[in-house]
């Protein structure tokens, strides 16, 4: 196809992702380096029957007109990577020269904001991934042994979770696992403790959120997989079964090599989807104890009136650092793929 | 293809039934559960006393004088304006799905098509921009968009939801064009067409299959997307899935938590009974690239 074709028919979808994916980015970086304008104070006396006081007030008008002068916010440079919210370089100084052993300095530093968020988010990614690739594995496997008549129902209520947004999925669990509700009572009656509530400890809403999330993306690995098991070769497991091998030794070393790389696709598909936790936490009323990356910059923008941008543009940075880590082994498998194409 | 010998044992047989019925069970039971417990009060749904009320719905008897109710449903459709979140959605759903497509069939038809080395980068940064957390890019868009005064409205999230999809839809059909015989257009262009007739009168017409398996999965993402339509519409403008995040953090008046689980059904039941009609397609989408390996 001439360049000059090919430009025309791709034109509008590459205009688009350029203005609406490329264009963010770099408006993000560019607002992590401003910080919005402190609000200007002014001393006003106020004065009523029983004397008269000095009090501090926000100068409204001189505020708004610095904003209407600079809508971004001053110049920061890379200061707001830096501070107590983001990457906190002061602070770990700090714990380092003051802590007396490392479990003090690692309790310190997991206790500012940037650093227990990257520490729900990764526990989240790889607490999620194993059982996630080992149960659709399993589920993939019998629901393959089912009768050809039952095999459509059966895969439709396996994906139902995966259809669903995150956010009403984890909102239907959590209303099952709420105290009140079945689930919560449930194990409450297991446990024979009344007061238990999973929403009582940060432990137990971290495990919560875990099992929401495996329930949520095994559907996917079981999907793939499922696809997969199809294409597996039958000659070497005829061979197999005729040198007497049990059904265990023909998954074992016929089936499970042949998935191998399917298994790989669905570990990185899944640790990169799961890098972006946000809903989840959401539904779960989860914010006071799980925070992850993204729930940050969510938390940052949310506020109508005053939202910060600066913070949220520099958490969007650093989370764009940790999808580029998670992305690359991806792009490898891309480039050998496109290169045995040729 | 099932040979005689590898036929399975009753046992087998029988712990994987129990097995896949317990895995139905984990994840269809708390769908059917919330749509039981729709149709009840929230003393019922949320029962300290005995989890067995909301099955039989003793305090919706007492409140309202039947087991089941819709008030949650009538209430929140009206005076919770559910309607006109259902309406944005339907909205925002079609025109993602119809402009996506046009774009994403012009896009990916050419990529296929094309043998210079930039479609393989072009394919690369597809890839890069799908892996983006939604959410930074929304930090981005918002404070442009404050400036241009766009903020807010249906038309920009359409677009900026439209974009957001353009890898996903270009990959899904690149790798579909790619199963298109080469000849089929080839023979057109030897005919005299020109490359955009081509494309209209010998690829539209085979094109359909791959068409709505990557119309499902833009479908999909406009209909449950959450983070961009949360933050970039107004209140009065929200879809279905803010809107019910609005409905929990509003403070609890008496029936409000209900309209949420109510509206958690009537979001997700079109959605079930779309995905049953083209399961094979979701299928048949989220395998391609994968399968290869």
């Amino acid at each position: 196809m001439p360049h000059r074709t090919f430009f025309w028919f791709f034109f509008p979808s590459g205009l688009a992702m350029l203005l609406f994916i490329g264009l963010p980015i770099i408006s993000s970086f560019f607002q992590s380096l401003h910080i919005e304008p402190e609000q200007i104070l002014m001393e006003v006396e106020k004065c009523d029957p029983f004397g008269c006081k000095t009090e501090t007030k926000v100068d409204i008008e001189a505020t708004t007109k610095l904003q209407e002068e600079q809508p971004l916010g001053r110049f920061n440079g890379l200061g707001t990577y830096g501070d107590r919210n983001h990457l906190a370089f002061d602070e770990i100084k700090e714990a380092w020269t003051n802590s007396s052993s490392i479990a003090e300095f690692t309790d310190t530093l997991l206790n500012l904001p940037f650093y227990k968020a990257l520490l729900f988010t990764l526990t989240f990614c790889f607490a999620v991934t194993p059982p996630v690739v080992v149960l659709g594995f399993i589920v993939a496997l019998s629901v393959n042994t089912i009768t050809k008549s039952l095999k459509g129902p059966t895969i439709f209520g396996v994906i139902l979770p995966m259809i669903v947004t995150p956010l009403i999925g984890s909102l239907v669990l959590f209303w099952m696992i709420d105290a009140k509700g079945i689930l919560g009572s449930f194990i409450q009656f297991l446990f024979d403790d009344p007061n238990l509530s999973l929403k009582s400890s940060s432990q137990l809403t971290w495990i919560t959120l875990i099992i929401y999330g495996i329930w949520h993306n095994t559907p996917f690995a079981f999907v793939v997989f499922y696809a997969a098991l199809q294409t597996v070769p039958q000659d070497p497991i005829e061979a197999a079964i005729i040198d007497g091998a049990s059904r265990y030794e023909r998954v074992r070393h016929i089936v499970i090599p042949h998935l191998y790389p399917v298994a790989t696709f669905i570990i990185l598909i899944c640790l990169m989807d799961n890098f972006r936790v946000l809903e989840p936490i959401i539904g779960f009323a989860a914010e006071g104890v799980a925070q992850s990356l993204s729930w940050m910059i969510y938390n940052d923008l949310r506020s109508e009136n005053k939202m910060l941008f600066g913070s949220a543009g520099a958490t969007s940075m650093l989370t764009i650092i940790g999808v580029a880590i998670l992305l690359t082994p991806v792009l490898i498998r891309t480039w050998r793929e496109f290169r045995t194409e040729r | 293809m099932e040979s005689k010998i590898n036929r399975y044992s009753k046992q087998l047989i029988l712990i994987n039934s129990f097995f896949i019925l317990a895995w139905l069970i984990i994840s269809v039971f708390p769908f059917i559960w919330t749509f039981w417990g729709s149709f009840k009060v929230k003393a019922d749904f949320f029962s300290r006393a005995d989890w067995m009320f909301a099955v039989t719905g003793v305090n919706t008897l007492i409140e309202t004088g039947d087991t089941s109710t819709v008030k949650a449903y009538v209430e929140s459709w009206t005076e919770g304006e559910f309607w006109k979140a259902t309406m944005n959605t339907i909205i925002i759903t079609v025109s993602v799905v119809t402009i996506s497509l046009f774009l994403g069939t012009l896009g990916a038809y050419a990529l296929s098509r094309s043998t210079y080395k930039y479609t393989f980068w072009i394919l690369i940064a597809a890839l890069i921009f799908r892996a983006m957390p939604h959410i930074t890019l929304v930090s981005g868009y918002l404070f442009p968009f404050f400036q241009l005064n766009v903020w807010g409205i249906l038309p920009t999230t359409i677009i900026v939801l439209v974009a957001i999809n353009q890898p996903f839809t270009l990959w899904l059909l690149y790798s579909f064009f790619k199963t298109v015989p080469k000849e089929l257009d080839e023979s057109a262009l030897i005919d005299g067409c020109s490359y955009f007739q081509a494309f209209r009168f010998v690829i539209m017409p085979v094109m359909w299959p791959g068409v709505v398996t990557a119309g499902l999965f833009s479908m999909m993402l406009a209909y449950n997307d959450f983070t961009v339509t949360s933050l970039l519409l107004n209140q009065q403008n929200y879809t279905m899935v803010p809107k019910i995040n609005a409905y929990l953090g509003t403070i609890e008046h008496s029936g409000n938590y209900m309209w949420a689980v109510s509206s958690v059904v009537s979001a997700t039941a079109p959605l079930f009974m779309i995905i049953m009609f083209f399961q094979r397609q979701l299928i048949s989408g989220l395998t391609a690239g994968a399968v290869k390996g």
